[in-house]
């Protein structure tokens, strides 16, 4: 009664832990891969996509390769972001090593295709491998105090819109039409006091998530299983009403049956964030059964915002392409 | 009609904890170190000087000095030419100076045969209390504190002491003047220790073989009571009889027998036997020669036996009842044994502050500067000299200047005249973090000895309740010993005994010299004291202490006196002695609670403080005692009629570091208190000065925040301005194997976005002298290299004028001051200061890890040499075997640092930044930290902040209401995927936001290994501890180990080979030792052979020799 049997893997989501399920017919998770039946199988669809944020869903695919995408992406995909900090003057009260690393956190709007790594530590930097800003600013008293602005200081606010970025070599030829820097113009990086000065070179290069988190391409990449959601009792009246502020809103829907009652119907699983909160009423615990399918993934992709978040998920495609033809090429020699 | 509304439940005074801190911007916490201050030198130090007010001399008769007033002025500093300006207190920390003002007297004194009179005379320095009355921070605004570099929220009540902050600690004591009644090694005794300002004593009275004794360290035996009574002239034995108030005669007739035994039935009989015990004094001046032993006898009894019971003209009276008294204390106890007094009563308690040690302190060397100026006196007035003796000019100030210094500085408190010596009064003040400090200025030292192991003064009294904090004390050989002050306790200082005894006697009190010892011990009549002292009988006892009570609460005597009837004794108390633990309480009458919600509605719109409450007799402060006599309800529902006061907030029974814990009712008690010995090794922020202080250790947190699960006690300190922390999404699930024995698994990204990251400062400091002969330590400029033509690498990071320069990263070994002495600097004469020759001392930077330099001050201290400071700077992320703590006595080190790919994800994408092991739960049973996860998480979708408020906060209920209505699981607990396989798991997990503190203990200042190194010059054995790169060192348990096994040539192999081998020749003829193949003894090489031993041996052997004792070695081949 509390399984379900058809032929899609799950697992049920029981009050106090996570059960598989046994489906009819054997899944993904038997099966050898073979591209053939992947191929035939595999589909994608676009849920949203936002500015930033895109969610689509992989239907049909084996955890552990939705897992090294999201694997990938999160730390191999590179990004350029601030590595070097040459400090020429730091009269602020910020130490340099504390300043530098928020530098480093301040997402750049650069594509990181268009650069190489920068491997020798000892080398000069050049255009094709690194982005040279400048931040220099200095705070006063705002000697045009009047009563239109109350504003004591001047630059007493150090922002990401104070950066500049310093083009190298034909970079500004080459990088034409994009506008190169800080994402986010509104990124508080100091606060100053008149008499405080800032004179900083700033140095991006192009590195992956693995070396430090501000490489990373995105806030955050992750997937969750399509939850799925059955009713196998009626649920009626005020239970029903209950049984609604259980799940997230939109997953329950009252209906009204031909008698006029009030009867609970599941309306659109998908965005069930697995709360489990029906487990609290003894009455109506018996009468659903939460479960997720296994092969139905809702990837999510946060990026920062140098890249879109759909060319994120296609480099780390290519990347995982990568890695498996340099496997199979060291196990041909 | 009456009678409905008492039976009524009482309303809940909602906010009225709003009192709290009404109460905390007067009273409690540090403030009672500044009141005790404040006293001291506003009040005290007049009245010390007033009884030490003249110096006379015996050489001239004519000659006095007379103290007509003392004032103690404004903190500065000698700029020298006698020009001084105001400091500020940082000054003094930057500089190394004390923050001290000048003590002027106004003096009457004689120079030759003028009277003269002088003002505002520099007697010495006094040490000033931050925020003090006499301190320039006193009444600030913000704005002006930190125009002088000071935290508004730093607490003050500590001194500053050759640049270091220096707490007095508050030092608990029995109480003065109070009758004690216990056990000892003969039977009941009963003890009183009298402290005037001239004496300190101890009298006993005590049982022995059925007979009564007076003991006394004066007399060389215990005397008879009955004699003593007889020698304070009461003569007859019906008096002593009445006196004390003997029921059964049997049981007193042996002791009025040794009266008859030793024939004494006169004063003088008895004052010539108590003469005859006296201990024989060490020296005898002149004065008391003259003097019969009858006399002397006469003297002591008045002056020294009871002391604190003033005698006049010698009429004994009052000290013969108190006597009387203490006899009756121990006959009562020996019939009943509920009579005894108990020792660890936080009633007989009186702790002792910063004032009232000072003012011993000063009293001492007062009286000693007095007594160096009779003798100069006495020394130079027979002198026929050619000007006139003026005694001005023998009157230093450093005498007094130094004593006080020295004293705070070392916390050795000597008082010559009590012969007190103590050790450790004074502290450094800790400020690893807000917290330590303040827990600091809490902290109650006890007297009592570390090592005993009596669990007594140790274990937790009931008595303690509401005035010392029940979590708050250190583990381990100071357990219990040290305790810190509850949130809303005070301690009293002195009240003016003579309009108590007025009030006394109008209230029916009537005099003790007056009445019979009949009515004294009439079954009705009370026995009044006041601070110790016998004041009268009273009839009416109850309207006697109806009287006090309302007196005190319309204000018309302070406050802080307190009232209390024993009945056990048939006694009445009034206390108005300082160093009483007391605390306020809401008044109730007739059931009703007299603050209602007007009040506090006033409170809230702030037309109304705490002292208006105070005024109005709506809340009072009681002391333990009178505690004892009162029914306190805790909470409105709790009160009946009879209830006389109410609660103002139960979490004020809670300390400082206790209250920092959320929901620390729900948790196992150790727990808390671990959690109040680790909040003090907690980095985050000190003060808002911190970036302008140059400590020689100060660590910082990056990107401190304030906790998601707050307290009324966190808002009230002010924690949550100053926090020490940060909220880490905490999953408690199992990860890897890295996370055993409260391990913690971390996330890499949350490591590299800013999580724990932390900023160690250290100081080096240098100083420049000036010496005798005109030379004086210098500083140059960087060497450079002939080669290169650029600084050699020790000097790189200098500037021109040999300092390093700010912004610098200096590396192991590199020099930071380049500074030289000069070769000869005692030596005097007429040698040139241009052929002086120098030595190099430079200041090197000794750590393996590189540092950048903050800053560098350039300045000169108190002595005016050359002062140089340089602040160098770390920042260190964490890594694995990095300590960190929750608040509930949860510690962990970090185990493994896991890239965020790798760490599990919930629904929404959210990655832990800390993965802690449920292991951590069962055992500890730290339900406050559960539920500061829920309640964390609850505040994050709701975005506020949610109290965890002891014995109150957000209930578990409403917090999984508030969870539900936001879409997340009620009991907290998420459905997660691993980042490693990428499916989910088989467990819910139990996740949310918990604050965690980065403890002081880094691996980086602890790890440390060594193959080859420095070894010590006397045994040659390999040095000890990590600063000197020393061994790690094979014990003594761990060489029994090898010796079990028996791994002889790994012994040999670790004890010799690799510690202090060493090559000898031995003589085989005579066994000596000799050397280069040659004995010296001998006068031969023929049998000389070459072995290893410890070089610990061959010095053994060669010591041995000096002391003329020859060891012999025999020789054998190892193979026979």
């Amino acid at each position: 009664m509390d399984t379900i049997n058809d032929e899609k893997p799950r697992v049920v989501l029981k009050e106090h832990k996570i059960i598989p399920n046994m489906p009819t017919r054997p899944t993904i998770f038997d099966d050898v891969f073979d591209i053939k039946v992947f191929k035939k199988k595999f589909s994608v669809v676009i849920v949203r996509y936002e500015h930033y944020e895109m969610e689509f869903d992989l239907i049909g695919i084996h955890p552990s390769l939705v897992n090294a995408f999201r694997r990938l992406i999160l730390s191999d995909v590179p990004s350029m972001a601030i590595e070097k900090v040459h400090i020429y003057n730091n009269t602020t009260i910020i130490q340099d090593e504390v300043l530098a690393h928020r530098l480093g956190l301040i997402p750049l709007k650069a594509d990181p295709r268009l650069f190489e790594y920068h491997t020798d530590e000892h080398a000069d930097y050049m255009e094709n491998d690194s982005l040279e800003f400048e931040l220099k600013i200095k705070c006063t008293f705002n000697k045009e105090l009047n009563n239109s602005s109350y504003d004591l200081y001047k630059n007493n606010n150090v922002y990401s819109k104070h950066i500049k970025w310093l083009p190298k070599g034909n970079q500004s030829k080459l990088l034409k039409g994009i506008d190169v820097g800080p994402i986010h113009d509104d990124i508080l990086i100091a606060k100053m006091r008149p008499g405080h000065e800032l004179d900083l070179k700033l140095i991006a290069v192009k590195s992956c998530g693995r070396d430090h988190a501000k490489f990373s391409p995105v806030a955050t990449a992750f997937y969750r299983l399509l939850p799925d959601i059955r009713l196998v009792q009626k649920v009626e009246g005020e239970a029903a009403e209950r049984l609604q502020k259980c799940f997230s809103p939109g997953v329950i829907e009252i209906e009204k049956n031909v008698d006029g009652k009030q009867v609970a119907k599941v309306k659109n699983a998908r965005y069930d964030m697995s709360s489990r909160n029906v487990y609290r009423y003894d009455d109506l615990k018996d009468s659903v059964i939460l479960s997720k399918v296994q092969d139905h993934f809702i990837f999510t992709v946060e990026s920062v915002g140098a890249m879109a978040s759909d060319v994120i998920f296609k480099e780390a495609v290519h990347i995982l392409k990568n890695k498996c033809l340099s496997l199979l090429e060291e196990l041909q020699n | 009609m009456l009678n409905d509304d008492i039976l009524k439940p009482v309303k809940e005074i909602e906010e009225k904890w709003k009192l709290v801190p009404a109460f905390l911007k007067i009273k409690g916490l540090v403030k009672q170190h500044i009141d005790s201050f404040n006293y001291f030198i506003n009040v005290e130090i007049k009245k010390i000087v007033d009884a030490n007010n003249k110096v006379t001399c015996d050489a001239d008769p004519l000659f006095y000095i007379k103290y007509t007033n003392v004032y103690v002025g404004m903190p500065d500093v000698d700029e020298g030419f006698n020009i001084s300006k105001r400091t500020t207190p940082h000054e003094c920390r930057l500089r190394d100076m004390t923050y001290s003002a000048p003590i002027t007297v106004d003096i009457e004194y004689t120079r030759g045969n003028q009277r003269v009179s002088r003002t505002g005379l520099l007697i010495g320095k006094m040490p000033i209390m931050l925020r003090s009355s006499n301190c320039i921070l006193s009444e600030k605004s913000e704005y002006e504190l930190a125009k002088m570099n000071e935290c508004p929220l730093d607490p003050g009540g500590y001194f500053i002491v050759k640049g270091q902050e220096k707490v007095i600690l508050i030092q608990e004591q029995l109480s003065k003047n109070r009758m004690i009644v216990e056990e000892s090694k003969y039977g009941i005794q009963c003890q009183v220790t009298s402290s005037t300002h001239e004496k300190k004593s101890r009298t006993f009275v005590f049982a022995k073989g059925g007979k009564y004794y007076l003991g006394h360290n004066m007399f060389t035996d215990a005397i008879p009571i009955s004699i003593v009574f007889k020698a304070m002239g009461i003569l007859s034995d019906q008096e002593i009889c009445q006196l004390v108030g003997i029921t059964d005669l049997r049981k007193f007739t042996p002791t009025l027998e040794e009266c008859h035994v030793s024939k004494i039935y006169t004063q003088e009989a008895a004052l010539r036997y108590l003469g005859s015990k006296l201990v024989a004094k060490r020296y005898v001046s002149s004065a008391s020669k003259m003097k019969t032993p009858w006399d002397e006898a006469r003297d002591l009894l008045a002056t020294t036996v009871l002391a604190h019971v003033h005698v006049e003209e010698y009429n004994f009276r009052s000290k013969a009842v108190y006597m009387a008294h203490m006899l009756k204390r121990v006959i009562e106890a020996q019939l009943n044994k509920n009579a005894l007094d108990d020792r660890d009563y936080y009633g007989n308690k009186r702790l002792e502050l910063a004032g009232s040690l000072l003012s011993l302190m000063f009293e001492d060397v007062f009286k000693r500067f007095n007594w160096e100026l009779k003798s100069i006196a006495e020394k130079t007035i027979p002198k026929i000299r050619a000007t006139q003796f003026d005694v001005i000019k023998y009157m230093r100030s450093d005498l007094i200047t130094n004593c006080l210094v020295f004293a705070i500085s070392t916390g050795n408190w000597t008082i010559k005249r009590f012969r007190m010596e103590r050790q450790g009064v004074t502290q450094v003040l800790s400020r690893l973090s807000y917290i330590s400090a303040l827990g600091m200025m809490t902290r109650v030292n006890s007297q009592f000895e570390k090592t005993r192991k009596v669990s007594g003064p140790r274990s937790l009294q009931a008595s303690q309740w509401g005035m010392l904090c029940p979590s708050d004390t250190p583990e381990g050989e100071a357990c219990g010993l040290v305790k810190n002050l509850a949130l809303m306790t005070h301690i009293t200082t002195e009240v003016d005994e003579y309009p108590l005894i007025r009030l006394a006697n109008n209230t029916g009190v009537i005099d003790i010299n007056t009445i019979s010892g009949d009515f004294m011990n009439a079954p009705d009549v009370y026995v009044v004291f006041l601070n110790g002292c016998i004041i009268g009988v009273v009839k009416k006892y109850k309207r006697l202490i109806e009287w006090f009570r309302l007196m005190r609460r319309s204000g018309y005597i302070s406050g802080y006196v307190s009232i209390y009837p024993n009945h056990l004794h048939r006694c009445v108390y009034i206390s108005s002695d300082g160093g009483r633990l007391c605390r306020p309480y809401i008044i109730v009458q007739e059931g009703r609670p007299l603050v209602t919600k007007a009040h506090i509605h006033e409170l809230e719109m702030g037309i109304r403080s705490f002292e208006d409450f105070l005024h109005d007799g709506l809340v009072e402060f009681l002391d333990v005692n009178e505690e004892n006599d009162s029914f306190i309800a805790c909470y409105e529902s709790d009160i009946t009629i009879q209830t006389t006061h109410l609660e103002i907030a139960t979490f004020t029974l809670l300390g400082v570091c206790a209250g920092l814990v959320p929901y620390p009712h729900h948790n196992q008690s150790p727990r808390n208190t671990y959690q109040c010995a680790m909040g003090k090794q907690a980095m985050g922020t000190i003060g808002y000065n911190q970036r302008n202080r140059m400590d020689t250790l100060l660590y910082n947190l990056v990107y401190p925040q304030a906790p998601m699960v707050k307290s009324k006690t966190i808002e009230l300190i002010n924690f949550d301005k100053l926090p020490a922390g940060q909220n880490a999404t905490v999953a408690v699930m199992s990860y890897s194997g890295y996370d055993i024995e409260d391990a913690l698994i971390i996330n890499k990204a949350s490591v590299d976005r800013g999580f724990g990251r932390c900023l160690v400062y250290r100081n080096s400091k240098c100083i420049l002298k000036r010496y005798a002969n005109q030379t004086f330590d210098r500083i140059q400029g960087p060497l450079i290299d002939s080669a290169t033509n650029k600084p050699m690498w020790k000097h790189d990071i200098l500037d021109n004028d040999g300092i390093v320069s700010p912004g610098e990263s200096v590396e192991n070994r590199q020099v930071l001051i380049n500074k030289s002495v000069p070769v000869l600097s005692s030596a005097p004469g007429g040698g040139s200061t241009s052929s002086v020759e120098y030595r190099d001392v430079p200041v090197c930077y000794k750590n393996t890890e590189p540092s950048y330099i903050e800053k560098v001050m350039v300045s000169t201290n108190e002595e005016d040499s050359g002062l140089i400071k340089i602040l160098l700077r770390q920042t260190r992320r964490p890594e694995i075997g990095d300590k960190f703590s929750s608040r509930h006595g949860q510690k962990g080190v970090v185990g493994l640092v896991v890239e965020q790919e790798d760490m599990p994800f919930n629904e929404y994408g959210i990655c832990p930044d800390i993965i802690m092991n449920p292991h951590g739960f069962p055992s500890r049973m730290t339900v406050g930290k559960l539920i500061e996860l829920l309640a964390g998480k609850a505040g994050l979708v709701e975005g506020k902040f949610h109290y965890g408020t002891a014995f109150g906060g957000s209930k578990v209920q409403d917090v999984s209401e508030e969870l539900l209505k936001h879409g997340f699981n009620y009991q907290g607990k998420d459905f997660f995927y691993s980042g490693i396989t990428g499916e989910p798991l088989q467990a819910y997990i139990y996740s949310g936001p918990v604050y965690y503190q980065k403890l002081k203990h880094m691996v980086q200042d602890k790890m440390h290994a060594r193959a080859r190194g420095p070894r010590a010059v006397l045994t040659r054995q390999p040095t000890e501890g990590r600063s000197r790169d020393g061994g790690l060192r094979l014990g003594e348990m761990e060489r029994d180990c090898l010796i079990g096994y028996g791994a002889s040539m790994m012994l040999v192999e670790r004890l010799m080979v690799s510690s202090d081998q060493c090559e000898v020749d031995v003589c085989n003829k005579c066994g000596r030792l000799g050397y280069c193949s040659w004995c010296n003894s001998c006068k031969s090489s023929v049998q000389v052979s070459t072995i290893t031993m410890p070089y610990a041996c061959k010095l053994l052997l060669t010591e041995l020799q000096a002391m003329n004792i020859t060891a012999r070695l025999t020789l054998t081949h190892y193979c026979q």
